[in-house]
């Protein structure tokens, strides 16, 4: 089995790594770097495996209702707009290919083009966080907030709303207006549980900065930033389903 | 009972090892900053026991009310707080980490030959999180509690009651991250630190056993995790996600909930099977009859255990077609737990067998977690389960195979375990008095409400019909007898720790790899890593490893032998 | 650079990501200009396809799985599978119990 044998060649006489190979970052408990960096990337992606499941549930209660109330997510998601949504998107795959890209200079131990990679990925990230409080600001605005003074207006009269009337919308009889708050129930949930994870990340992405310049990733030791590199990649593909499933509901206009 | 394989060093000349685990660092900080796997199982099991008896005092607070039929002892609100945090305590801060937590994470870096586990500051952490989970349940008590049960059923949690369901949510929330942490720590430990000559089918299936309940804790746990958020949503702000009114269904809640809690059960006894293995292999002097399938089935109930979830829904509302497919999965996920039954009754078979407590409670647990299991067949048919769910029935049911399960093979676990962890040994003959006692006073306790249950006392009550009164003073009567049971090993394991016999390396001639140390182990565990080159439960290698240490110590006087059991083919 | 051993880090070049890059963006484009023609029941198939075939470029290249151990490709595996499990077992009983009682 790959794993045993790996650890049966690495791990040289019994139990003691070598003169000249312990650099300092290996921890007592590994026979080499590379079991401890082989290890790291496994339990990264474990944690990105909870991830999966803890979306999982948002996803499950998202395509229930999409079943349940088409018209009311037609009409939600025609309140979206798409302009700003696919920007978002083009900025997300942007980031995560700067993210890429800096996992490439850490190994290849270019420090100042990790620098530059990470921040330019960091003021992606950012952009991203300011299309999405513009579009949140408008649905404040709109009184589309589930439980803050959630307003039917939009969809019981189409006309009185530029979003609604552009998208072509006819009003939605009073019950299923009434579903449309579970729309953006989920769309503030979704989004917004995204959003978190994008400003955890940029918190890291910040400390990764500082500590990229003091050249800590560009000496051998790429682990951080390969693994954290995952966690921003999945966060990405998060938002690639977030952006079909939510923004994309029947944009043609029946 | 005068047959025993215990073998001890010659007390007048043995010592506890100077430089051991508990002695290379004082103070505090070396306790509340360690990375030392063997510290945090230690702390573990402190604070687990902690809560095991708060919830325990919760048990019998409920046993004194059931005494009589009316709801005369406290209000029925109180009632259902004092249940819903026994449910809570026992569920979530001691059964879910009972043995992962303590003797998982003290042995599987020994077993597989490792100097800590994968990840140690992950462990601490999790450590950490549980403590706060714990305090954040304490809060919850002392701010007048939460009233909706364990299982938190919505519209009940999120539009009903005004007690405290955030932060027993919170609480659940921080305590449910702690055993991700444990379940991925174990995962990325088993497969990239086992030793030279460690392959999969070497490993003790104890190991085994544990990797498959990690797969349950890092898949589905993040399930509740997400359940819990909506609900403190929907509470706080009312997003409307489980609201009919808003258009939700109260129903989605049920299925992500269960979605983890399913699972959770598994979490909980697999650990514990995994411990009945070893003792049951230790003390009849043989492999473990059809290694390969016991470790499968581990797996099998892990993989199985996730497809079977809408079984707690049966009468909630959920489709006929789902009843019906739901129903026939529940079937096919009792079959692996047959298998482990089957197996260990192979084993003991033509074994050597001795009657240590270990044994003792590892034969309560096959009988109790059989006749449970074998209910929960009852409970997975659904024209059955209309009658007999939110009865006592399933009370018994749970509690068979959760306390006459998995809380036995925890006891003796800690009793298998405790000459290696502590260095000394328990006294064996007050031991066994409590194992037998902790057997009686279960079947007392839980045996009539199978009978409440079917005859129709519903569950979660604090006033029932009085022609149903003898069972439960029966129940109660019970309850106070198990808790005898339960207090004499904290009071006797405790007087072992000054006053134990020096247990040596390997008191019961054991063969994992945790027993060829010395007791208690050094901090790196081993002072070289060791090779495995021989099999799992290979009792002719321990022969010929013993033999070997003879010759070299040529026939030394001070070795002890009480009585030499010869070992089986 | 610790390139030797079996599968350690590969290094991925700059290349790959490039065209990657495009193809995300080439996807984005696609799915944005479909999902305002009308394909009826196809929107939501072909707005989902595209979707995974980015995330799957995104998984193989930026996330290297494409040149990672069996072990990674199995982990991910297992979290797709329970993540489907999970969704369609739910769906399950939501769409069945439109059909009444048998």
């Amino acid at each position: 089995m790959p794993d045993s044998s790996a650890i049966a060649h690495d791990a040289p006489e019994a139990g003691g790594i070598p003169h000249g190979e312990h650099p300092p970052y290996l921890r007592h408990h590994f026979a080499s770097v590379e079991q401890q960096a082989d290890t790291a990337n496994f339990a990264m992606w474990l944690f990105l495996l909870t991830e999966v499941m803890f979306f999982g549930g948002l996803f499950t209660a998202y395509l229930i209702y999409r079943n349940w109330y088409y018209p009311a997510f037609v009409a939600g998601s025609h309140q979206l707009n798409v302009y700003w949504g696919t920007l978002n998107t083009l900025v997300l795959i942007c980031s995560s290919f700067t993210m890429a890209m800096g996992v490439w200079c850490a190994q290849t131990r270019r420090r100042s083009g990790l620098v530059l990679c990470l921040i330019l990925t960091f003021i992606l990230g950012l952009g991203f966080l300011g299309i999405k409080t513009i579009e949140y600001s408008e649905k404040i605005e709109k009184h589309h907030v589930p439980g803050f003074h959630y307003s039917l207006q939009s969809f019981l009269d189409p006309d009185s709303d530029a979003a609604a009337k552009a998208a072509g919308d006819r009003p939605l009889p009073l019950d299923m207006a009434r579903h449309t708050e579970v729309y953006f129930s989920l769309y503030f949930l979704m989004t917004g549980m995204h959003a978190l994870h994008m400003i955890i990340g940029i918190g890291i992405l910040g400390f990764m900065i500082l500590r990229a310049r003091a050249g800590a990733y560009t000496a051998g030791h790429t682990t951080f930033v390969l693994n954290f590199g995952l966690y921003w990649h999945f966060v990405d593909i998060i938002w690639i389903y977030l952006f079909a499933l939510l923004y994309l509901i029947s944009r043609h206009g029946a | 009972m005068s047959d025993t394989i215990v073998s001890l060093p010659d007390q007048s000349t043995a010592r506890i090892p100077k430089d051991n685990f508990l002695t290379r660092e004082n103070g505090l900080l070396s306790w509340l900053l360690t990375g030392d796997h063997k510290r945090i199982a230690i702390l573990y099991l402190i604070s687990i026991t902690f809560f095991f008896f708060i919830g325990g005092a919760l048990a019998g607070l409920i046993r004194l009310e059931l005494l009589t039929p009316q709801a005369d002892l406290m209000a029925t609100d109180t009632y259902n707080k004092v249940f819903t945090m026994h449910g809570v305590i026992m569920i979530f801060l001691f059964l879910v980490p009972s043995v992962p937590a303590t003797l998982g994470n003290f042995f599987i870096p020994m077993m597989i030959g490792a100097k800590d586990l994968a990840l140690p500051r992950i462990n601490l952490l999790s450590w950490y999180l549980y403590v706060i989970g714990g305090i954040l349940v304490v809060y919850t008590m002392v701010s007048g509690g939460v009233d909706t049960g364990w299982t938190f059923t919505t519209p009940l949690s999120t539009h009903y009651v005004n007690t405290n369901v955030l932060s027993t949510g919170l609480a659940v929330f921080i305590a449910g991250f702690s055993s991700i942490l444990t379940g991925l720590n174990f995962i990325v430990t088993i497969h990239k630190m086992r030793a030279p000559g460690m392959t999969w089918f070497r490993l003790p299936l104890f190991v085994w056993a544990h990797y498959a309940a990690s797969i349950l804790m890092v898949l589905g746990t993040p399930v509740l995790a997400i359940a819990i958020v909506l609900v403190a949503l929907e509470r706080t702000i009312g997003i409307g996600v489980f609201d009919p009114a808003k258009g939700g269904d109260p129903l989605l809640f049920q299925h992500l909930f269960w979605f983890y809690s399913h699972p959770a059960v598994y979490i909980m006894i697999l650990p514990g099977m995994g411990v009945i293995s070893e003792v049951i292999s230790t003390f009849s002097r043989k492999r473990i009859f059809g290694y390969t399938a016991v470790a499968f089935s581990s797996v099998a109930i892990a993989v199985f255990g996730f497809f079977v979830w809408a079984h707690h829904m049966f009468i909630m509302g959920i489709s006929n077609y789902a009843v019906l497919v739901f129903s026939l999965l529940t079937m096919l996920v009792a079959v692996p737990s047959a298998i482990k039954i089957f197996n260990w009754t192979f084993t003991l078979y033509k074994g050597s067998i001795t009657f240590e407590t270990p044994l003792l409670y590892a034969f309560g647990f096959m009988g109790l977690f059989t006749i449970g299991g074998m209910t929960g067949v009852f409970l997975g048919t659904s024209g059955t389960d209309i009658h007999l769910t939110e009865t006592y029935f399933i009370v018994a049911h749970f509690h068979f195979v959760m306390v006459g399960g998995m809380l036995m093979a925890f006891l003796a676990g800690i009793h298998f375990w405790w000459p290696k962890m502590t260095g000394r040994m328990y006294p064996e003959k007050i031991s066994q008095l409590a194992a037998v006692v902790t057997f009686i006073g279960f079947n007392f306790t839980f045996f009539p409400q199978f009978i409440l249950g079917v005859l129709g006392m519903p569950r979660r009550y604090a006033a029932y019909p009085p022609e149903f009164q003898v069972l439960n003073v029966f129940s109660t009567a019970g309850a106070t007898i198990l808790g005898v049971g339960y207090l004499l090993p904290v009071l006797y394991l405790t007087w072992s720790l000054k006053y134990g016999a020096i247990a040596g390396n390997n008191p019961w001639q054991a063969t994992g790899l945790e027993w060829q140390t010395q007791s208690p182990p050094l901090t790196e565990n081993f002072t070289e890593i060791p090779v495995m080159d021989h099999e799992a439960y290979d009792y002719e290698w321990l022969e010929r490893q013993q033999q070997a240490e003879r010759n070299r110590d040529g026939q030394n006087p001070d070795r002890q032998k009480v009585k030499e059991v010869a070992s089986a083919g | 650079m610790s390139g030797q051993n079996g599968h350690a880090h590969t290094i991925v070049g700059p290349g790959v990501y490039v065209a990657i890059l495009f193809a995300l963006l080439a996807g984005t484009a696609l799915t944005v200009w479909a999902s305002f023609i009308d394909l009826g029941f196809w929107n939501p198939i072909i707005a989902l396809a595209i979707a995974t075939t980015k995330a799957v470029l995104v998984v193989l290249f930026f996330m290297h799985v494409k040149y990672s151990t069996k072990l990674t490709k199995l982990t991910i595996f297992s979290g797709i599978f329970m993540f489907l499990v999970l969704i369609s077992m739910t769906l399950a009983d939501y769409i069945s119990r439109a059909w009444g009682s048998w």
